[in-house]
């Protein structure tokens, strides 16, 4: 099969690729860069596992062509620890409230709740719940996920910040 | 928790140590081990429910480049053996790939390996496989009639027709003054794991060894490998350190890890299989019960059963696995949580030409939890009596436990009456009613739903030998082995997968508690089954009991081995020492004492320092029986199902949209009570997600068929999960009643949720319906189906 040849932004470091046309942007990602954090799930666009950041929006990595990512801003789940080691504030508040259980849903999840905080610092319950329900869990039930999203939320507001000294 | 300072780290509420690889993207999962030189494999698809295949033309397919083997089942069938059966079953074969004739739609009929899996689908379009449609059957009671049979050779389309009657039924029923008698359905759903099954097997022919990476949550899985492909089971070594995307039950995967095996051994290089989500759903044999009861009850004015007839009819699809246990688990607690006296019950598993049904989160429990609770309601209804005072006046009180039902196992201890007390007082139940009464003033339908049921845990398999005399089974073990090296660090090792339940967290804490140390100091891996010890894999709410009860006594082997160092060097007995903090002292002078670093000096190099005739190093293990497990039942059929049972009560408040028809949860509480909770984070993630589980199985999921016998719901666009939308907020109320056979007091938590989750979520809709004179006896309760039977009611088009 004709192969084409792009340049896939991921994680802020450029990637040479020569991928059939038919390739999606989940298996380019899985397969030719070996970032498998993002997951298969259904392949048809309903369960979220495939979740990744296309220019910092949600978007379902199986349902994309790589082809179609050629200059975009693509953020996995491995693009966002700060460090070797180390825990963004939504990672770690997914770890205080045990938001997960297989881990199979999680980066998606998380992926998402970067999304949201980016842009509503303070998200009520509801734009929690609207937020991840494109994102199928089938261990948690959500509760501890909807907690998780609402306590980095608090922490990325600074409200656990100890108090100024007098 | 109950007793404050009984556990240091037990019971706190620690992180789950799992999730920092989780959070991170970097779980290992099956479809992220790739071996070098890995092909890829693509199924053809049964389009028929039953047919004759008439020839295969593999030409095509060879043809296109990068193709490198297509099988059929004629070649498969011959190079294997057959897969285990739970029952006792010759005549109905189970392959991976079907034999001559196919039986469900979606049945895989042929494999295509090529270099990518793109290709390998490619390919699969183009075999040509001719067919000859053959009638088919997909109703459980015209199966059990026998006029078209799944399988000719094995002469009925019955796997197991068995009734058992513990206890004075006849007699009880005549003594009763009053009987009813229902039927009530459980829908064909199930747990559906967002990950679908994975498998790679490389074959090192040199060495013999057959690697296996398979998301699987199976019993006896290298066993079973390894007998299907007519090899040692010392020639297969599956991996346990793969992380299973999710499986409640259904990733049992033996048949796509024969195949897989097969051809890694054939071709020569590491083959995998990942799912789409169409073979899955039609192919992956992980559909749940399908199960038709009818129940009757024998009962008095004052609404005390007697005695219960049920029959449990269950459309296993067109093979035989180990799904028709599923009617046996069940047996361990046919009473529910409540005291009746006798019972009559006829478990009949049936064929189909569906597809193959696999074991499910709870084994058949939560149907039939869902059936006696169904049964409770309407008992109620029929003498005018409040749903809450009938549970009342038959559940087993706390004082009555160690309490034996009729069918044999006596349930370890409960205390239902704080645990329900507790929920309404959450409620309030009084303020509960009066919204459910405010709502229907304002032209809602509006009901409370009410549940009380029971979690076997342990995780025996008692129900083989109960369902199949051939079978001897009386142990279920699972184990733990402990190192300490010569630097002092502390590794467990496990030997099972996990698929998501925080066993390594189990662990840790366990082998911490035990030794006074921090359980972060711990660490704990995963054997795999060439140098693991003999364990059954997290099935039946079993490993807090199981794999925490063998890590407290590899421990404290452990513990007692340092202990004897540390007196030995001492100068002094055993009994005159005090371990603790890793240390060991005199007791009564406690500045003599030897240091952790010291003990293990001593154990790893200074053997002349060692007690006469101890072994050098640091290494334990445990291997545990299941607790009162270890005999065969009765020839009447009582045995000791489980050793432990949870106990929960749900309390709904409903409303239902009369127009349209949909389900509304106003409030959703629930009481828990599984023993001494090990960790909180992951108890409490274990029964939300059991009820979202419940939910769909009782409002949203069912694989559908239609009329030419092909799967209907086959995608997430018409197999509906619950997301954040459908899933309510859900307060839970803990009560702790420590089960008396359990190393900390521990009892499972793996279902919990699911067993009640469906059953009142039915009880409410019921409630919220019955004035309109409707009965809702079938799952899934779907919105659909709600507002045609209240236009219906009402006299609407």
């Amino acid at each position: 099969m004709k192969r084409v040849r792009l340049e896939l932004t991921v994680n802020d470091a450029s990637h040479a690729l020569d991928v059939e046309p038919r390739t999606t942007l989940l298996d380019a990602l899985r397969d030719h860069l070996r970032l498998t954090g993002a997951h298969a799930g259904c392949e048809h666009g309903v369960c979220g596992a495939c979740t990744v950041l296309i220019d910092g929006a949600p978007a379902r990595s199986c349902l994309t062509f790589a082809v179609q990512c050629d200059g975009l801003a693509i953020t996995t789940i491995e693009g966002l620890a700060p460090a070797p080691g180390e825990l963004s504030p939504v990672q770690d508040a997914f770890c205080e409230t045990h938001g997960m259980q297989c881990g199979y849903c999680t980066p998606a999840m998380i992926l998402t709740a970067h999304a949201l905080l980016a842009k509503n610092p303070s998200p009520s319950r509801d734009d929690i719940v609207e937020a991840i329900s494109a994102n199928i869990c089938r261990c948690t039930g959500y509760a501890q996920i909807i907690e998780a999203v609402a306590l980095a939320a608090d922490r990325m507001r600074g409200l656990n910040r100890p108090p100024e000294p007098a | 928790m109950s007793e404050p300072g009984r556990f240091r780290f037990i019971s706190s509420d620690r992180r789950v140590r799992e999730d920092r690889r989780f959070v991170v993207g970097k779980g290992n999962f099956a479809a992220d081990i790739v071996p070098e030189g890995l092909k890829h494999v693509a199924l053809v698809t049964s389009p028929h429910p039953a047919a004759r295949i008439v020839s295969i033309d593999k030409s095509a397919a060879l043809a296109l480049p990068g193709v490198h083997y297509v099988l059929d089942g004629e070649e498969l069938a011959a190079a294997t053996n057959a897969l285990a059966a739970g029952l006792d079953t010759p005549l109905v074969p189970r392959r991976p790939l079907a034999v001559g004739t196919a039986r469900y739609a979606g049945e895989w009929v042929v494999a295509v390996v090529a270099d990518s899996r793109a290709l390998a689908e490619d390919a699969a379009e183009l075999v040509e496989i001719e067919y000859e449609p053959l009638p088919f059957v997909l109703d459980a009671e015209e199966a059990c009639e026998g006029g078209i049979l799944v399988h000719e050779d094995h002469g009925t389309n019955v796997l197991l027709d068995r009734t058992f009657v513990w206890g004075e039924v006849e007699a009880d029923f005549a003594a009763s003054p009053r009987t009813f008698k229902h039927r009530v359905k459980w829908g064909r759903s199930a747990t559906v794991p967002i990950e679908t099954f994975a498998v790679t097997a490389s074959w090192d022919p040199w060495r013999e060894i057959l690697d296996v990476w398979a998301s699987i949550q199976m019993p006896k899985f290298p066993d079973q490998i390894a007998g299907a492909l007519k090899i040692p089971m010392s020639s297969v070594r599956v991996h346990f350190d793969v992380d299973v995307g999710g499986s409640y039950g259904v990733k049992r995967g033996i048949k796509h890890a024969v195949l897989i095996g097969h051809l890694a051994k054939r071709l020569g290089c590491p083959v995998r299989l990942i799912e789409d989500r169409l073979e899955n759903m039609r192919g992956g044999d992980m559909h749940g019960p399908e199960r038709l009861f009818d129940v009757e009850a024998a009962y008095g004015d004052d609404g005390v059963i007697r005695s219960m007839k049920i029959r449990a009819l269950d459309n296993v699809g067109a093979y035989a696995g180990r799904s028709p246990f599923q009617l046996g688990k069940p047996v361990g607690a046919i009473v529910g949580p409540y005291k009746i006296k006798s019972v009559q019950y006829q478990a009949i598993a049936v064929l189909s030409n569906k597809t193959v049904q696999e074991a499910v989160r709870a084994f058949g429990q939560s149907p039939t939890n869902y059936a006696i609770e169904r049964t409770m309601d309407e008992v109620a209804n029929q003498l005018g009596m409040d749903r809450l005072e009938i549970r009342r006046r038959n559940l087993i009180r706390h004082e009555e436990f160690p309490y034996p039902i009729p069918s044999g196992s006596t349930y370890d201890s409960g205390n239902y009456e704080a645990v329900i007390a507790k929920v309404l007082a959450q409620a309030p139940y009084e303020e509960m009613i009066a919204e459910r009464d405010r709502l229907r003033g304002e032209g809602f339908l509006a009901g409370i739903g009410i549940a009380s049921c029971l979690e076997p845990s342990g995780g025996n398999s008692s129900f083989e030998p109960l369902l199949n005399p051939k079978n001897t089974t009386t142990t279920w073990m699972d184990s733990c082995r402990i190192s300490v090296d010569l630097g002092g660090a502390i590794t467990a090792t496990m030997h099972t997968t996990s698929a998501g339940q925080g066993h390594e967290t189990l662990v840790g804490t366990v082998v911490g508690e035990v030794l006074g140390l921090d359980p972060e100091y711990v660490r704990v891996v995963r054997a795999d089954s060439l140098n693991s010890l003999p364990s059954n894999s997290p099935v039946g709410s079993r490993m807090a009991i199981m794999l925490g009860g063998a890590a407290f006594h590899a421990a404290n082997k452990l513990k007692a081995k340092l202990v004897a160092i540390g007196a030995h060097d001492l100068g002094l007995p055993p009994e005159d020492v005090t371990f603790a903090d890793g240390e060991v002292f005199a007791t009564n002078a406690p500045d003599r004492r030897r240091s952790w670093m010291d003990l293990i000096v001593i154990a790893h190099r200074n053997f002349h320092k060692l007690p006469p005739d101890m072994e050098p190093g640091l290494s334990v293990s445990h291997i545990m029986q299941v607790p009162t497990g270890g005999k065969l039942p009765t020839p009447d059929g009582r045995v000791q199902m489980y050793p432990c049972y949870s106990f929960e009560f749900h309390l709904v408040l409903m409303s239902i949209d009369p127009d349209l028809g949909k389900p509304h949860i106003q409030r959703y509480v629930i009481g828990h009570d599984c023993g001494t909770v090990i960790n909180p984070k992951i108890v409490r993630g274990m029964t939300m997600g059991g009820i979202a589980h419940g939910l769909g199985a009782a409002l949203m999921e069912e694989f559908t068929y239609n009329e030419d016998g092909l799967l209907t719901a086959q995608t997430f666009m018409d197999y509906l999960l619950p997301s954040a939308h459908e899933v309510p907020p859900v307060e839970m109320v803990h009560h702790e009643t420590p089960s008396p056979h359990t190393v900390f007091g521990q009892k499972g938590s793996g279902e919990s949720g699911y067993l009640g989750a469906p059953a009142v979520l039915a009880s409410a809709v019921n409630d919220g319906l019955r004035p309109l004179g409707i009965v809702v006896n079938s799952l899934p309760m779907r919105m659909t189906t709600l507002a045609d039977r209240i236009a219906e009611a009402r006299g609407e088009p």
